[in-house]
């Protein structure tokens, strides 16, 4: 069993294995509002509009976390709730605004890019590198996880009212428009959070994979959240095992997991999956029969 | 000034509950798409609510459920006004609406409808779990209750909807073409359950289409084509000459809004 336990012996891996299930957790947990409500593209929108954030913070501050975790978070909710109020007011969609908001700070923080001297540490926030995780990324984490989740645990049965249907959970009054602006924060705050551990561009399969997975497993929204959850820590674990022993990128590595099992459920899901439905015969035959005799 | 009051404004005997709607109207960007309608319905009947498209149908509907705000007038129920959204009136999408590969099941979608009523962080109650089992017995879906809402006959699924309404214990029931793209026997099993529903005491009001089955459904009508041409029972409103001035002539529509009858 040596073999399993001995890169945790490290205190960096220790540090990565606690990073490893907070950031799998809260984003496998999240990852079902996401995808439900649709919101990947804007996801991916978002993770693109926390560089130009981080390179202001990088600008103002420094390297200190605290200034990358504002700067970061101030530009995703800027570009999120900008959208938000662009597309309520006119007759331009959101995904539109989103295009046109994220590209614009995208671009914004290349220029600025250009003015910050320390280039390196910003290329491991593209990828993420969880063994460089410091005590204040954790407590940023712990931190963040601490609010969201609670908040999000808490909101579960109105949020599923406004993610099945928004116009009925309206009519039974719900404030579903605060809900849909907490529920873009509380995405935001999850995205800053993972920065460190996946970085940037990877954080989103992070976000997604998990619950897309159990999505093609079961029928239950309570067992996509918290399944969700835990698929994201098991991923996040054994993809940074992995990148221990292959001596691999760990974001990289904690992705292609989750994307190798997502693969394994898209095939072999009892119910959803591709190739059951070849195996299994094409209709319930006791029920045909059944039907059949009667008539 | 005179056909705004043409509304059915008989009142109804006094131990009777009824919905009232006074000089509603509601507008999308300034374009006014309901004209100062009023009208009042008794509970335990089942109104369909004519006209052609545009006519300002479903924005009656969605107006009453609170999804639209009120330019003018008001709305009250049992007389007591009702403002915004509430729990006595539950709104039933149309079909094509909603997003049926989500990952819940018959009685997942029926329980939604007890959400508000418990508390955020309990478990649900003896009293929620027997609500929601009326309710599947109501709409004749209990046996179904463990489906995905996706493996649903279309008639099932107007159902689904109609069983979360009851969980809710909602008074008024506001349904948007629920019989649309129904068969025949789909459609039979759904006119008994409204007729369960009626003979309890719920008001149900319903956008329809098709004016053939008008007399076999339902026991009122209310004319709409961007004001109101005509409320009342099967028998005094459904007249030809009713329908050809909501059908045949654009009463209402802005431009020529100076025509109007």
């Amino acid at each position: 069993m040596d073999w399993l336990f001995e890169p945790f012996q490290h205190v960096f891996m220790q540090r990565a294995l606690a990073a490893c299930v907070l950031v799998g957790f809260l984003n496998g947990f999240m990852g079902g509002f996401v995808m439900l409500r649709r919101m990947a593209l804007m996801a991916d929108s978002l993770s693109h509009s926390l560089l130009p954030g981080l390179a202001v913070g990088v600008l103002l501050f420094g390297l200190a976390p605290a200034g990358l975790f504002f700067g970061a978070l101030s530009a995703a909710l800027l570009v999120a709730l900008g959208a938000q109020l662009l597309s309520r007011g006119s007759r331009v969609k959101e995904d539109t605004a989103l295009a046109i908001l994220y590209t614009v700070a995208f671009s914004a923080g290349v220029v600025l890019l250009s003015f910050v001297k320390v280039r390196v540490s910003l290329l491991h926030y593209l990828f993420g590198n969880i063994l460089g995780v410091s005590n204040q990324d954790l407590w940023v984490s712990y931190g963040v996880a601490g609010v969201v989740l609670p908040l999000l645990v808490a909101a579960e049965r109105p949020l599923q009212l406004l993610l099945f249907e928004p116009s009925v959970a309206r009519s039974q009054g719900i404030a579903t428009g605060f809900l849909n602006v907490s529920l873009v924060v509380a995405l935001v705050l999850t995205m800053v959070s993972s920065l460190q551990a996946v970085g940037v561009i990877l954080l989103l399969g992070m976000l997604i994979s998990p619950a897309a997975t159990i999505y093609l497993l079961c029928d239950s929204y309570a067992a996509l959240l918290w399944g969700g959850g835990a698929l994201g820590v098991f991923g996040a674990v054994t993809g940074l095992w992995l990148s221990y022993w292959l001596g691999l990128p760990s974001g990289a590595c904690i992705v292609l997991v989750l994307g190798a099992i997502f693969c394994l459920a898209y095939l072999l899901s009892p119910r959803y999956g591709l190739l059951p439905k070849f195996w299994r015969s094409r209709h319930f035959h006791q029920e045909s029969l059944a039907r059949w005799e009667k008539h | 000034m005179g056909h705004r009051l043409r509304g059915n404004h008989r009142p109804f005997p006094m131990n009777q509950h009824s919905l009232q709607v006074d000089d509603l109207t509601v507008s999308y960007r300034r374009i006014p798409a309901l004209h100062h309608v009023g009208f009042s319905v008794p509970c335990g009947s089942c109104v369909a609510v004519l006209g052609p498209n545009g006519a300002g149908k479903s924005t009656l509907l969605k107006a009453l459920a609170g999804l639209l705000e009120l330019e003018t007038g008001s709305v009250s129920f049992h007389g007591r006004p009702m403002r915004g959204a509430n729990q006595e009136f539950a709104y039933l999408p149309q079909r094509e609406m909603v997003d049926w590969d989500f990952p819940t099941t018959v009685r997942g979608v029926v329980e939604m409808g007890r959400y508000l009523r418990v508390r955020w962080w309990r478990r649900f109650s003896k009293e929620d779990a027997a609500a929601v089992d009326a309710a599947l017995e109501a709409v004749q879906l209990a046996p179904l209750q463990d489906r995905q809402i996706s493996a649903l006959s279309g008639g099932q699924q107007q159902r689904v909807f109609i069983g979360r309404a009851l969980a809710q214990e909602a008074h008024v029931l506001l349904l948007d073409e629920p019989f649309t793209g129904l068969d025949q026997p789909s459609q039979e099993s759904l006119k008994l359950v409204f007729k369960r529903l009626k003979s309890e005491g719920k008001l149900l009001l319903i956008s329809h289409h098709d004016l053939q089955s008008v007399p076999d459904l339902f026991d009122r009508v209310l004319l709409l084509n961007g004001e109101l041409i005509a409320a009342g029972t099967v028998a005094e409103a459904f007249t030809g000459d009713n329908l050809t001035r909501s059908y045949g002539t654009r009463v209402f529509s802005g431009v020529n809004h100076g025509l109007a009858v």
